[in-house]
């Protein structure tokens, strides 16, 4: 597995947005694999990045607070997907690739700080409860 | 419901603690722009801390009291049916303690033990409703509203609006949200962009309006925290904005404060000004920067606002 410096490099130089995506797949792989669990292979609403975030926050709700960085992520890549001769395809390329970064940046932190386990500790035990 | 709402009018009003420290000048723009709109404020009588984030972590039935606490004044000491809270912890905690009380017979019991032993009413849900301060501008003025009060319209200001975390998670603390045409987004929040685009400001597609600042980071991993706004940053620059639009003290702390150390300790220098939304919209409304605390904010945007011909 890459180190998040690699990660990071690759999503600096990305040309296609499908490669941003796999990149946020290996970020939250590292975040998986960190609880010892094994990366799924399932994929929601066509996406892994999207089943992978899920595994990731099942049992940690506070994992939900890249939930919409995840999502963004995808929007963008669909974005861009749909109408990859756009005029503006450079310039949102640029910005999928700073959402993926985020991704990155957030989980990278998380594991750092993964004792606190706090992150985020906006109705913990709420959500704890809401995902058993 | 968009402009019209007359029962957020008068309002009880909880600024919470951060509102009269780091973020004073969210407090002193909001009452300013109260008066301005003639909406009417009352402050919640002799309030306590929601229990933000530190009480919670130890003790969550506590942080449920304490929010309810200030509901329960609101309601049963002052009449009044609707708090409005213009931070997002604090409005979190006090929709979360709705909820708590709502569907937790622990909180419940708990609330009720020091409820009886502080000597107030407990509170029961559904007496108050807890509203943000962007529903109490978008659903008593709205968008025409502001459009017919506009004196200097931010026409030429480009903004990128972020909510930060807390304004719409967890989605099912906020039942009122997510209910179609006219509410808010917890996917994708909007009243402010609503707000400001009223007011004549250039909204840009700003892709990390909800994304994480790091603000829990802030004093135990520095680093992560400085890392997190810069991305903020940068990527506000990358959509062309000139401002970043708050609306919460502590995001609005985080992004002044790391944008300052990003550039010590990383030597990456960003330009975009942040202010609160509320003030932005009072200078549209004509009212001078120092009314709206303009000077108290660390990013310095008089010379922007002077360029734009709104200061």
């Amino acid at each position: 597995m890459r180190s998040f410096d690699d990660i990071e490099r690759d999503i600096t130089s990305a040309t296609d947005p499908d490669e941003l995506v796999l990149c946020g797949e290996e970020v939250l792989e590292h975040w998986v694999l960190a609880r010892g669990e094994k990366p799924t292979g399932d994929r929601r609403e066509g996406f892994r990045l999207l089943a992978l975030h899920r595994q990731g926050a099942k049992g940690d709700p506070s994992f939900n607070a890249c939930r919409e960085t995840c999502r963004e992520l995808i929007y963008r890549r669909n974005v861009i997907a749909a109408e990859p001769d756009h005029p503006e395809t450079v310039q949102r390329l640029r910005l999928a690739a700073l959402v993926a970064r985020h991704l990155g940046l957030f989980v990278r932190g998380k594991l750092e700080e993964a004792k606190l386990g706090e992150f985020c500790c906006a109705a913990r035990p709420l959500r704890a409860a809401a995902a058993t | 419901m968009d402009g019209n709402d007359q029962k957020y009018r008068d309002v009880a009003y909880y600024p919470g603690c951060a509102l009269e420290g780091s973020g004073h000048a969210y407090d002193r723009s909001t009452r300013v722009i109260g008066k301005e709109l003639g909406l009417r404020l009352h402050e919640v009588e002799n309030w306590n801390c929601c229990g933000a984030m530190e009480v919670k972590n130890i003790d969550p039935h506590l942080q449920t009291y304490l929010s309810s606490r200030v509901m329960s004044i609101a309601a049963n000491e002052m009449g009044h049916k609707t708090v409005m809270a213009p931070c997002n912890g604090c409005y979190h905690n006090l929709k979360k303690a709705e909820y708590d009380l709502a569907n937790d017979a622990e909180s419940v019991a708990v609330t009720e033990r020091l409820s009886s032993k502080a000597g107030h009413e407990t509170y029961a849900p559904g007496q108050v409703e807890t509203i943000h301060a962007l529903d109490w501008i978008k659903q008593t003025i709205g968008e025409d509203g502001i459009r017919e009060r506009v004196k200097k319209s931010l026409s030429g200001l480009k903004i990128a609006n972020y909510y930060g975390c807390m304004y719409t998670r967890p989605r099912h603390i906020f039942p009122e949200k997510d209910k179609g045409n006219g509410s808010e987004s917890t996917l994708n929040p909007h009243f402010m962009d609503d707000i400001l685009a009223a007011a004549g400001a250039e909204i840009v597609d700003y892709p990390l309006k909800t994304a994480c600042c790091g603000g829990a980071h802030t004093l135990s991993d520095s680093d992560t925290s400085t890392k997190l706004v810069l991305n903020l940053l940068e990527t506000a620059e990358a959509t062309g904005a000139d401002v970043i639009a708050t609306e919460c003290p502590t995001c609005h702390s985080g992004l002044e404060m790391h944008q300052v150390r990003a550039e010590k300790v990383f030597e990456r220098k960003t330009n975009v000004k942040v202010l609160y939304f509320t003030q932005l919209l009072g200078l549209a409304l004509g009212i001078k920067p120092r009314k709206l605390g303009i000077h108290e904010n660390i990013s310095d945007s008089l010379g922007l606002l002077k360029e734009k011909g709104l200061a």
